[in-house]
């Protein structure tokens, strides 16, 4: 009886506001996943609704709009960003949790300011430069523009990583007949695997999302998807349900990413908040 | 004799020196690319500030001193945009902390599927800007978007509120979007903050009595308030940054009305390709960024010793 009790109390005070809260969350995203499933000229009569649901707005994605080449640039653009985020940060992040030396402070410091100066401030310099370069839309030029938020987050996770593990490791296969960076390929990085792979895939996730760049320094060559959904409205008159569909389609990758490594990335990231 | 004592001496001397300059070593390459793609742009970003640089008249890039600076402090939009930077900031991130605080302290009780809960609270911090613009556009939409049919349906608006194409409420309904998108962080940040008091403080004060209210005051609050800090700090930096979302539902219209400075700098230099007018926008928007800035590393650099 008092279990029975409680467990309304609980129902009411926590679990009724969760749910709230919940429908507050997830509601625009449903809304916008009902949309694209309805017929578009249904959709300004009927309104949205599961009942003749449809994936007519993703087949006129793929076969008129030509999606697919927009999801290709995106990937080969975060997958870019990827691999020059962690090559140039893990031999970094070694010598920041290894080593004191004089300047160690400012230039970590240095890494943690760059992410926090306004975009603008470097959109517009990046654009001069990769005028003049000729870089603009190309996908290099999209790397290197992602690269400047990335480096720096990758510095700063791999370093927290890698002071999980215990000096002694490296010490002891320096005693085995290791360098250091012979102890670095062989101890410390097999064992934050775990870290490169969720740092690695949160580089993808913000690459793959990342709009400002991709419309200044992109082109009709080299368009991601962010920049296309966009477009959308401009090419044709407001048609909700292939926008919908194209939001749903450019939105899923990043989504399940971040579910599968949600845990370990936000332990890291809230870890530096809680202690400092 | 001599020959072997330096050839024995000279590998102990350079290992000694490998040793020193292995750090740094280590640290190059991502040093010196950072150098190249964020330090030498700002650089650049501060030099056509004082210049006049327009993009399509390459040959009258002259040197100007302040002359930018002077005329955006003349400039009504400038002021126009700082305001809404204001409001944006300050509307912002206290909505975000409020909902994220409940959110946390609600993910922090006991219930069955609070690990389902937890995993789809972030879902908003996931989605691409421009998805999630759009996605409101949609839900704001004066004919068809599911607000007003919803506000009607309950009698709360007599006739249909074009959200977004109204000055007086563009502002606002981009602020709910970015609440919506933002608060999951705050909740994400608060929790682990508040998983991090220890449960015998509660126990102690109940036995002695203290109401839940009190326990909230006085044990919760002060447990968290390092992590608030640094969340609101982290935060408004960031939403002040944020042109993304603005650009994609309003692109700053109607008119001025949803113009923020660092909005403002982009539009000029996109559209009227003015990059010296823009830089020079830029820079006084992260002068006073540099604020908050200085505030937030004094914080962690306090916490950290």
């Amino acid at each position: 009886m008092v279990s029975h009790k409680s467990k309304l109390r609980r129902f009411l005070t926590v679990e009724l506001p969760m749910v709230v809260i919940l429908l507050f969350t997830l509601g625009p995203y449903l809304w916008m996943m009902l949309t694209s499933l309805t017929q578009e000229d249904k959709l300004f009569t009927q309104g949205p609704s599961l009942i003749g649901a449809t994936f007519e707005n993703y087949i006129r994605l793929f076969e008129t709009v030509g999606f697919l080449d927009n999801m290709i640039t995106s990937f080969i653009v975060a997958a870019g960003t990827v691999v020059v985020g962690l090559t140039l940060s893990v031999t970094a992040a070694y010598s920041f949790s290894r080593f004191r030396f004089f300047g160690k402070k400012y230039l970590l410091t240095q890494f943690l300011i760059i992410n926090m100066f306004p975009i603008v401030l470097l959109i517009l310099p990046l654009f001069v430069l990769m005028r003049v370069l000729g870089l603009l839309d190309t996908h290099l030029a999209l790397i290197i523009a992602n690269s400047t938020v990335a480096i720096p987050f990758s510095v700063w996770m791999m370093t927290s990583y890698i002071n999980g593990i215990p000096k002694s490791l490296d010490e002891a296969a320096m005693t085995d007949g290791c360098s250091r960076l012979g102890a670095l390929r062989r101890v410390v990085l097999p064992l934050c695997m775990p870290g490169i792979v969720a740092t690695g895939i949160y580089i993808f996730i913000t690459a793959w999302n990342e709009y400002l760049y991709a419309l200044s320094l992109g082109g009709s060559n080299v368009r991601p998807i962010t920049v296309a959904i966009q477009t959308l409205i401009g090419e044709y008159e407001v048609q909700w349900g292939l926008l919908t569909s194209g939001g749903i389609v450019g939105a899923l990758p990043a989504t399940i990413l971040f579910l599968i490594v949600q845990k370990r990335l936000i332990s890291g990231m809230t870890q530096g908040a809680v202690k400092g | 004799m001599t020959m072997t004592m330096t050839a024995s001496e000279w590998p102990s001397s350079r290992a000694a020196l490998a040793k020193r300059v292995l750090p740094y070593a280590l640290l190059s390459p991502a040093v010196i690319v950072t150098l190249a793609i964020v330090f030498f742009p700002m650089l650049q970003a501060a030099w056509m500030s004082l210049h006049d640089y327009v993009l399509w008249k390459p040959n009258a890039i002259s040197f100007v001193g302040l002359k930018n600076f002077f005329a955006a402090f003349n400039d009504e939009v400038f002021w126009i945009s700082l305001k809404h930077t204001v409001i944006w900031i300050g509307l912002t991130i206290p909505s975000q902390l409020l909902l994220g605080l409940i959110t946390a302290l609600l993910l922090n009780q006991e219930f069955p599927w609070r690990p389902l809960a937890r995993a789809l609270i972030i879902i908003p911090w996931a989605l691409p800007s421009v998805v999630i613009g759009l996605m409101w556009v949609w839900i704001y939409d004066s004919n068809y978007g599911i607000l007003n049919d919803f506000l009607l349906r309950m009698n709360i608006i007599q006739d249909s509120v074009p959200w977004l194409a109204d000055p007086d409420t563009a502002l606002y309904a981009i602020i709910l979007t970015l609440t919506w998108q933002g608060f999951p962080f705050f909740a994400v940040m608060i929790l682990a903050g508040l998983q991090s008091i220890p449960k015998s403080y509660y126990e102690a004060a109940s036995i002695d009595g203290a109401s839940k209210w009190r326990q909230f005051w006085h044990i919760t609050l002060p447990g968290i308030s390092g992590v608030l800090v640094t969340a609101v700090l982290l935060r408004t930096i960031w939403v002040a940054n944020s042109i993304d979302v603005i650009y994609v539902m309003t692109g700053g219209g109607p008119g001025y009305s949803t113009y923020t400075l660092p909005l403002y700098a982009f539009v000029k230099a996109r559209t009227n390709l003015d990059f010296g007018y823009g830089s020079s926008l830029a820079v006084l928007f992260t002068i006073m960024l540099l604020g908050v800035v200085v505030v937030y590393l004094r914080k962690v650099g306090k916490d950290t010793k």
